[in-house]
């Protein structure tokens, strides 16, 4: 608890930290995944893409757009790359933060930046993403509802009082990475991640983003269907 | 009727074995005892294929063979909880495997040129082999 007093002086947050390392999940996202790391890399030397099997070339688009690239040496899930990457960094000693962040374009580079900012000036050991603390973010009422009831859920299992779940940008402090360690390989990971930060007892904070639903993520996002796995995944385990 | 309790009974049972942490000596007994009275039953209703009959009437089944195939359902279904416990399990190893995997390449080459490595893997094969292959030439001239 004496970081407290020392991680508290406002330091000028350097725009290009090398304590600050992004994890990226990838799964089949060449189309846009070289944007999605070259936007970082104007703000973030450090980025890592977990390639997760991908067979549409991705993770040579990822390394030549800047990205460290580890390779699943086959398909795991989502949760099992996430995990991965968490590794990876904290395996780096520079490392003092980890952005999760998505492949598929919806996060901001900028509200990363603010989540840092975030956790840096208050410090805090996470910060969780959420779209539904201001009215930027537009989802249609059926993914709104969908959301919303695995928001339910999810605090109703880990005990937490979040007002978004399974949102993929969160900033995690070292400390409370080291205590994060995903089964679930699947979907349901993103649920697990927040019961175990939140039983670390370490500070926390919601900070809020836009979502960019583009047509891209459209296509890609979850199912209705999907939602029913999670569901059943959280309730039987 | 009897045949309804034990059936309950059974599927609870399944339903515990399911719940429950794998693995052990115990475990591994059980499936022997159980095999054993499985092969006792089977030559026994071999033997005498009026004992079965009798034991159906005796738990509320009409026929020796409705018996069998409710003592069917029940055993596959163990087999299916088992045989799904242990995917499961054996998914988790292969994650770790395939993670230890990635992270140790990714710690043995740093730096964004990933794909060019195979290219370069190939040359240095080639030079060994053209370095074997001279010697082995110039022995076999030497006595011509």
């Amino acid at each position: 608890m004496e970081a407290v007093t020392s991680s508290a002086v406002p330091e000028p947050s350097p725009r290009s930290d090398d304590e600050t390392w992004v994890v990226i999940p990838l799964y089949n996202e060449a189309d846009v995944i070289g944007d999605v790391i070259r936007g970082l890399r104007e703000s973030f030397r450090n980025v890592v893409c977990v390639d997760d099997g991908s067979t549409d070339g991705s993770a040579s688009v990822a390394s030549e757009a800047g990205a460290l690239v580890v390779r699943h040496p086959i398909n795991l899930g989502q949760g099992a790359a996430l995990q991965t990457g968490i590794e990876y960094a904290l395996s780096q000693p520079t490392c003092r933060y980890i952005v999760t962040f998505d492949a598929d374009g919806q996060h901001r580079v900028e509200d990363a930046l603010a989540m840092v900012d975030h956790a840096r000036e208050d410090d805090l050991a996470i910060v969780f993403g959420s779209r539904f603390l201001d009215d930027r973010t537009r989802p249609g009422w059926m993914k709104r509802v969908m959301l919303k009831t695995v928001v339910v859920v999810t605090n109703l299992t880990t005990g937490t009082r979040l007002t978004d779940a399974h949102n993929g940008l969160r900033v995690i402090r070292r400390d409370a990475a080291e205590k994060v360690h995903l089964r679930q390989d699947r979907m349901a990971h993103a649920t697990e991640i927040v019961l175990q930060l939140n039983r670390t007892g370490l500070p926390w904070a919601e900070h809020p983003v836009e979502l960019l639903y583009t047509d891209y993520s459209k296509a890609k996002g979850q199912s209705m269907l999907n939602s029913v796995n999670i569901l059943v995944d959280l309730l039987v385990n | 009727m009897w045949i309804q309790i034990i059936l309950i009974l059974a599927i609870v049972a399944i339903g515990f074995i399911f719940m429950r942490r794998s693995g052990s000596d115990r475990h591994l007994a059980i499936q022997r005892l159980l095999l054993g009275a499985f092969i006792l039953v089977a030559v026994l209703s071999v033997l005498f294929p009026g004992w079965l009959s009798w034991l159906a009437r005796l738990v509320g089944v009409g026929r020796g063979t409705d018996l069998l195939l409710y003592a069917f359902v029940i055993v596959f279904a163990a087999f299916v909880v088992t045989q799904r416990r242990r995917a499961v399990a054996q998914d988790a190893k292969i994650t770790q495997l395939a993670r230890r995997i990635a992270l140790l390449e990714a710690s043995m080459d740093p730096g964004p040129a990933v794909v060019s490595d195979s290219s370069d893997e190939d040359q240095s094969q080639a030079v060994i082999r053209h370095n074997e292959a001279e010697p082995s030439r110039s022995t076999s001239s030497n006595p011509g």
